[in-house]
């Protein structure tokens, strides 16, 4: 089976929620809507504080063409327009106020047959909702469906490798609600007439494969790719390279060789935004970690409180040493307890037990295991500290910003040295210093 | 109280001194066949050789008010290195003066682990020969305590034009240094770091090949050049001397060896071809320990020329923005 050089072979962590139907849960007293939940412009909010809103409805609209507006998850009114303290700094919020009497906007949930739809109104209709890639990244979904050359696209690659460990919010979508994965899909092959569908999962789920395989069976355009089971396969490059055959580095997209990928959560939220008028309110979040009580997957509502959705899923086991949000892997370390989850929020971890901590950094000996694991062929080693003593001009030479910060690195290392955390300082400096340059220009 | 980190969160379980502990352990059946067949006299130079590396290393840490660092049982390796490259009947001060020269004047002062640029062990080992050239080539002959044979090893024998007994070169049973004479306790060794995946087989393996190809090169330029068809000559050439241990244990070294797979082909060809050179031209017998550290001082400049393109690299196209 093809798979890619590089890559590491990590405990799964999947046993723990991997079992557990998806479960949903209802939203607290107060929900937090952060204004920028994607890669680009944050929207900007057509509500007022004081107004009444409806489940659905539009509260903070896109800014520009790469942005996403947002909807909102209960109906109630809006109680504040301020700034919050998010996961990764602090950020500007629609506070909301729920009502509890869950009432929606009128066209909530009205079928809607997608054979009859323009390839513009389909795109409209995904804008509208809100919906942006929720595997992590951000982008909004509406950009990446409208390539350049919309004839050129050959290949439509849903992205079920979920790699990350402990991870199982898109393998429960796999198993119980298959019909809108494969639904999503049939949306985007709408868009791109010449092009083919894949749903790549790791061979780590064989039950969703057999499934997608049944499903899909009487279905010529659609295929179900197997993956070989590798961190980090689900990187965007690395499935493009195993299941297209084409490679990219930085400064290409998938749509320049002909690819659009989206992940599984993304073709979920695509078919409710267009066959059923959903917008994109609530996502699953996979709350798992040795520190978890109940380990499971969860229906959430978008802005949903940490600590509500803690409190709904029966709390932690003990006292957690660690709490992630998203996978261990490439996810963010927080404390804050009254942070949202958000679109791009797929876990919820709580360890008992931190790797980072228990293990000091010492000599690097020169091993070359980060050499070995880098999926991008770099040599994170030289990088590192090039990065760290500030040399970015030669970072920059060495490829330095053609890592995709998968971790890898700091991940085999027998030193325990920051790598991937130095990787990502020179990466964001190059990239600065870049537009600086261009901006000057 | 919660932990805060940047990403990954998690981490693998095999930190530095696992991993020495697993080269170590490889030196295992080099070092007991070694007491085997050498007897007491072998087991008490590792011994002195170990123990004088680590307490240097402790030493000299302690006196500089700097962490120890022990425990990382790199100079224990290191310790164990050089013991097998020493004959077993070293006089007690080869062992001494190698183990501190090696850890304090190549690795410490250098900046101790990961820092220096030459493999201390086998510097320490070209240390003793130039200053004890002597008791560094007086070979014990196996099973024999403490009668001294100088000069006539197999190595010598066949680069002579005699006839080897090639199975007791396999078995050891030839005079030589500690851990060299026995080619299936090196085997079983790499055997072992292959498995727990301690060193990739590329530079061990580059190298014996560049050895022997430049060997049968040189050999038909001299006026002995029928050897060059002989496979006794080959295959003497290939176990005996430090061919083995030194391309399973020292060039694999990961401080003074390329961290870039092209790298390693070019560093391991390069040994090949200068351990060939002064087997073929030199005026000793042997010549990987000076082929292997002269290699390393190439590494700085090998790793420059071999950093490999990324994934998916594209040539920039004109004026275009990244």
């Amino acid at each position: 089976m093809k798979s890619f050089r590089g890559g590491i072979h990590l405990y799964e962590g999947k046993e723990l929620a991997g079992g557990a139907a998806i479960v949903t849960v209802e939203a607290g007293q107060e929900l937090l809507l952060p204004l920028s939940q994607h890669i680009g412009a944050p929207a900007s909010p057509c509500v007022a504080v004081g107004d009444r809103v409806l489940r659905g409805q539009l509260i903070a609209q896109p800014t520009s063409f790469v942005s996403a507006g947002i909807c909102s998850p209960v109906s109630g009114t809006v109680k504040a327009i301020e700034v919050r303290p998010l996961l990764r700094g602090k950020g500007m919020v629609i506070v909301l106020e729920n009502d509890g009497q869950n009432e929606s906007i009128p066209t909530l949930g009205e079928a809607r047959d997608h054979t009859t739809l323009s390839a513009e109104e389909i795109r409209s209709l995904v804008s509208a909702a809100g919906v942006v890639g929720m595997g992590g990244a951000g982008f909004p979904t509406a950009v990446k469906m409208a390539p350049k050359d919309a004839d050129g696209i050959k290949t439509v690659i849903i992205n079920a490798a979920e790699c990350e460990p402990y991870l199982t919010c898109d393998y429960r979508l796999l198993l119980e609600r298959p019909e809108k994965v494969i639904g999503g899909l049939k949306v985007l092959l709408r868009l791109f007439p010449n092009a083919k569908g894949v749903l790549a999962v790791e061979d780590n789920k064989p039950d969703a494969i057999r499934l997608l395989k049944e499903l899909t069976a009487d279905e010529p355009s659609i295929t179900v790719r197997p993956l070989k089971t590798k961190y980090p396969q689900g990187g965007e490059r690395l499935m493009l390279h195993v299941v297209a055959n084409v490679d990219i580095d930085s400064t290409r997209l998938p749509a320049d060789v002909g690819c659009v990928v989206q992940n599984v959560s993304t073709a979920v939220a695509i078919y409710e935004a267009v066959c059923e008028s959903r917008p994109l309110i609530s996502r699953i979040v996979t709350l798992s970690g040795e520190g978890m009580a109940n380990p499971g997957n969860f229906e959430v509502p978008l802005g949903t409180k940490f600590a509500d959705l803690l409190a709904a899923a029966g709390g932690f086991v003990g006292e957690p040493v660690k709490l992630v949000a998203g996978g261990p892997m490439t996810g963010t370390a927080f404390t804050e307890m009254d942070m949202p989850v958000t679109k791009t929020t797929g876990g919820f971890l709580a360890f008992d037990r931190d790797d980072v901590s228990e293990n000091a950094t010492t000599a690097c000996i020169r091993c070359g295991r980060c050499v070995s694991a880098c999926p991008e062929k770099l040599v994170p080693q030289t990088l590192a500290t090039l990065a760290s003593l500030g040399e970015f001009d030669k970072f920059e030479k060495l490829y330095g910003a053609e890592c995709v910060e998968c971790g890898c690195c700091s991940y085999v290392c027998p030193a325990y040295r920051p790598l991937t955390q130095n990787m990502k300082l020179g990466k964001y400096t190059v990239i600065k210093n870049r537009r600086a340059n261009a901006a000057k220009k | 109280m919660l932990n805060i980190s940047n990403a990954p969160h998690i981490r693998n379980m095999r930190p530095t001194a696992a991993v020495m502990a697993d080269v170590a352990i490889a030196l295992l059946p080099v070092c007991g066949v070694g007491i085997y067949l050498f007897g007491w006299q072998a087991a008490l130079t590792l011994a002195l050789s170990v123990i004088t590396c680590v307490a240097t290393e402790l030493v000299y840490e302690l006196l500089m008010k700097k962490p120890v660092t022990v425990g990382d049982l790199s100079a224990v390796v290191t310790g164990l290195i050089l013991g097998v490259n020493l004959p077993a009947s070293s006089p007690w001060y080869l062992p001494v003066l190698g183990g501190i020269f090696a850890i304090l004047v190549v690795k410490m002062l250098f900046g101790g682990l990961g820092q220096n640029f030459m493999n201390p062990a086998l510097t320490a080992r070209c240390f003793l020969m130039i200053s004890f050239a002597g008791q560094m080539t007086r070979f014990t002959q196996p099973f024999t305590g403490t009668d001294l044979v100088s000069g006539a090893t197999p190595l010598s024998q066949v680069q002579g034009g005699e006839q080897a007994d090639l199975l007791q070169m396999l078995l050891g049973q030839h005079g030589g240094t500690i851990g060299e004479t026995c080619a299936v306790a090196i085997v079983i060794g790499f055997v072992y770091l292959l498995v727990r995946r301690v060193i990739s087989p590329r530079i061990p393996l580059v190298m014996i090949g560049s050895t022997m190809a430049f060997i049968f090169l040189f050999q038909l330029c001299t006026d002995q050049a029928a050897l060059a068809f002989s496979a006794n000559f080959l295959l003497g050439q290939l176990l005996g001397g430090g061919l083995l241990l030194g391309a399973v244990f020292m060039a694999t070294d990961y401080v003074t060896c390329p961290i870039t797979k092209g790298g390693q082909w070019i560093y391991a060809a390069l040994i090949g071809l200068l351990t060939a050179l002064f087997r073929v031209f030199g005026s000793s017998a042997e010549g990987v320990s000076y082929a292997i550290i002269i290699a390393n001082l190439t590494v700085p400049l090998i790793e420059r020329i071999t950093v490999s393109k990324p994934f998916g690299y594209q040539k920039k196209k004109e004026g275009k923005a990244v």
